[in-house]
């Protein structure tokens, strides 16, 4: 019997091309969402068969398994199961494998063959298989398995319509299992399926495939309760094939492959076995003891060259945009606070977070790119053995790398981390790194700090900045593995997978699919809170007072007079006190809200502001910044997560409020604690 | 080469270019290993270390893996 198709699913191997043969199918018709109550990503799309008839695509995370050890597996699991919330049951699978790596690939074939779903298996990459002699009988393949196989090239679009025909027929679910186990095992887990159909109801496919998965683990899957005799036979189970000697997990998994050797001897031919195919001698200079590095170096000085450099031509039009904007509401609506909320609060805001947009999306290009091409993997894989020294993944490396831009593509980037805990780590220490928000406020602490120095002994201190967060990062990531986060030693392992011309739509689709999310996630929280704290930097109000007074006099003033015994003992008073809180909107903010502070109006030139701090003193005279105290704020800036943007990513990446507040309130306390060990610590030495 | 003359000798210690097969695991934990196709008596080959000396990359059942050599350590393999 076929039924109508109305979901189905894509499963499938890291690297198969999975997401392309996605991109496809959907087009730009894609949700990206999480499943909920974990942070795996949900994408979904709707595959046009015919003019009136749309199919749901689900586009599962791409796992090398079913077994339940990580959360993408899981709910690759679970979907396929229908046991996602939210999520209907598939109708049908379309399983994509890499025709060039077929013996791996095919591994989770037999494992989602054993659901007994209807199932497409689609051949991709065949153009790679061609061009290096090998040939995979078709036909054979698809007898073998007892499934239509679908030969694609999905960059190229080859194969589509064949499998958008076999869709829109439908397939029959007629799966008898092939593979099979030592005699002994195979009754076993007979035997506990049928217990399990009897007992607990569950349905033939899924109680053999449950069965399989309880002898393969020495203790009772926790995630399930079963009635007291199931468990007590499942026990007996396990028991008898301990006493036996036999590992049942790794039975199964050989017995996996023994068949899926079987099949590919039948089905491949290989004309052409000996040479070094071009990810090897790529790879040979590539991972190259010297060239490995320079190339890398390269790479990454590119990228950071575009972002420090291309990347403010964009920005300065797109600020130049929003100033226009603002006038241009000045001039067309008569003043009051509805013109206010809408020039210094609305415009000003959202205009702070676009303005990063030029370097998010060029960070995206590479690491699109990079991922792609398969070079991901390679950085990976140099980088490892620095980053494992603080008990991360070489993957984590891009992540940070990428946060001296930006925290926020950083963050989102740490997707790639298939550890759950070393992505947390990466998340959580990612805001230490320097970002370009924090030059600003660099810039005019090392003016006011050595206003005579010259231009090294200026960026020598900026070094020290970024080093000092770099070592914070490394140090937090340290103890946060070392405590926190704690892991049972996790196997590292990673596929390098063959290096591939990058597929330009691929590139762009997901340089368009993390803009969209940056913009409409972060953008409409951080518009209501630019709005919050706007109001909080302009009520209550007070008619005829001056600009820098009337501060005072607000909400955001009263909170820095409130918070000024907390930051006396660092060296600031009540007026750096509102800085620091206007500069929750976002660092850079810091100057506009001093120049306000100091009646110098939002849009003073950096040596008027640099003369007022330089006048500015304590009632009783004492001068207020003193070089010890531009060193702690300076410290102060590189430790503390003075961004509400990050805040919102990180609620978003982790999907819980619980980390980013852990994250805003670890890294407050750091923040204070350095700055506090510089002021106090360098007036016990007789500085000032 | 006698059967008896091939050595057993821990992945890590395993020269590149060197084949082996795969004996045992040292360790328990092992199963996203197997899954991923190193499974006793699989071919493995050893292509390279990384620049700082790890993590290495393997060759096995026709692609290319990285594990860490912490990992290495506890792979038993008989050298071809």
């Amino acid at each position: 019997m076929t039924v109508s198709i109305r979901t189905i699913c894509l499963a499938g191997n890291p690297n198969s091309g999975k997401t392309t043969l996605f991109n496809a199918f959907t087009k730009l018709r894609q949700k990206v969402g999480n499943y909920p109550g974990v942070t795996v990503e949900k994408k979904t799309g709707a595959l046009a068969l015919a003019e009136d008839r749309v199919v749901n695509v689900i586009d599962l995370p791409g796992t090398y398994s079913l077994s339940v050890r990580s959360p993408d597996e899981q709910i690759a699991r679970d979907v396929l199961l229908g046991r996602a919330p939210d999520t209907p049951k598939p109708d049908m699978v379309v399983c994509v494998v890499d025709a060039g790596n077929l013996e791996r690939n095919l591994y989770l074939v037999t494992q989602i063959q054993d659901l007994g779903l209807p199932m497409i298996l689609a051949l991709n990459m065949m153009d790679e298989v061609e061009r290096q002699g090998r040939r995979i009988d078709v036909d054979k393949l698809s007898r073998h398995l007892g499934i239509p196989v679908v030969p694609t090239v999905a960059h190229q679009n080859k194969g589509i319509e064949e499998l958008k025909s076999l869709i829109a027929s439908g397939v029959k679910a007629e799966y008898r299992r092939i593979w099979r186990m030592a005699p002994d095992l195979e009754e076993e887990a007979e035997h506990l399926k049928n217990v399990l159909v009897r007992q607990e109801g569950l349905e033939g496919n899924e109680a053999f495939v449950e069965a399989v998965n309880l002898l393969s683990q020495a203790k009772m899957n926790e995630g399930r309760t079963y009635k007291k005799e199931t468990v007590s036979q499942i026990n007996a189970i396990q028991n008898r094939l301990h006493k036996m000697g036999l590992r049942a997990r790794t039975a199964v998994i050989e017995a996996r492959y023994d068949w899926i050797k079987s099949i590919l001897k039948d089905c491949v031919k290989d004309k052409n076995k000996k040479g070094l195919g071009l990810t090897e001698r790529l790879d040979a200079v590539l991972t190259h003891k010297l060239f490995g590095w320079v190339f890398f170096l390269g790479i990454m000085a590119l990228m950071f060259y575009m972002i420090f450099t291309v990347a403010t031509i964009p920005m300065d039009l797109i600020n130049q945009a929003f100033d226009t904007l603002g006038k241009w509401v000045v001039s067309a609506l008569p003043p009051g606070d509805v013109r206010d909320l809408i020039v210094n609060g609305i415009i000003a805001g959202v205009g702070g977070v676009v303005v990063f947009l030029p370097q998010i999306l060029i960070l995206f290009f590479f690491i699109s790119l990079l991922q792609d091409t398969g070079y991901m993997a390679r950085a990976a894989f140099i980088m490892d053995r620095v980053m494992s020294k603080v008990g991360l993944h070489g993957k984590s490396f891009i992540p940070l790398l990428s946060s001296f831009a930006c925290a926020i593509p950083g963050i989102m980037s740490a997707r790639t981390i298939e550890s759950p805990k070393d992505r947390l780590v990466t998340i959580l220490v990612a805001p230490l790194m320097s970002c370009s928000a924090r030059l600003p406020v660099y810039a005019i602490m090392i003016a006011v700090l050595m206003p005579l120095a010259g231009g090294w002994q200026k960026a020598g201190i900026m070094l020290m900045m970024y080093i000092l967060g770099i070592a914070g990062a490394c140090g937090m990531a340290w103890f946060f593995k070392l405590t926190l986060l704690r892991s049972q030693k996790p196997i590292f392992i990673m596929e390098l997978p063959p290096y591939r011309l990058p597929s330009w739509k691929t590139v762009a689709m997901h340089m368009w699919e993390r803009v969209r999310l940056f913009l409409k996630r972060a953008g409409t929280v951080i518009l209501a809170l630019s709005i919050i704290l706007w109001a909080l930097m302009t009520y209550p109000k007070h008619p005829g007072v001056e600009q820098g007074q009337a501060l005072k006099l607000s909400y955001a003033g009263q909170a820095g007079t409130f918070i000024e015994p907390a930051i006396k003992p660092l060296g600031y008073d009540w007026r750096v006190g509102i800085g620091l809180i206007g500069s929750f909107a976002a660092r850079e903010v810091f100057v506009s809200t001093m120049s306000i502070v100091f009646s110098l109006g939002d849009e003073a030139k950096e040596e008027t502001l640099r003369e007022a701090f330089a006048r500015a003193a304590w009632p009783d005279g004492r001068p207020l910044f003193t070089p010890l105290m531009c060193l702690s704020l300076m410290v102060f800036y590189v430790f503390a997560l003075q961004c509400l943007s990050t805040v919102v990513v990180v609620y978003r990446e982790t999907n819980s409020w619980r980390w980013p507040l852990f994250q805003f309130i670890y890294m407050l306390i750091l923040a204070y604690l350095a700055s506090l060990i510089v002021y106090q610590g360098g007036k016990l030495l007789g500085f000032q | 080469m006698s059967k008896s003359k091939r050595q057993t000798v821990l992945l890590s210690q395993m020269p590149v270019g060197q084949q082996g097969i795969v004996q045992d695991f040292v360790f328990d934990d092992c199963e996203r290993l197997e899954e991923m196709g190193m499974t006793p008596g699989e071919t493995v080959e050893v292509v390279r270390y990384a620049p700082l000396g790890d993590p290495i990359e393997i060759k096995v059942r026709g692609y290319f893996l990285s594990l860490r050599k912490q990992e290495a350590d506890r792979i038993k393999v008989k050298i071809l």
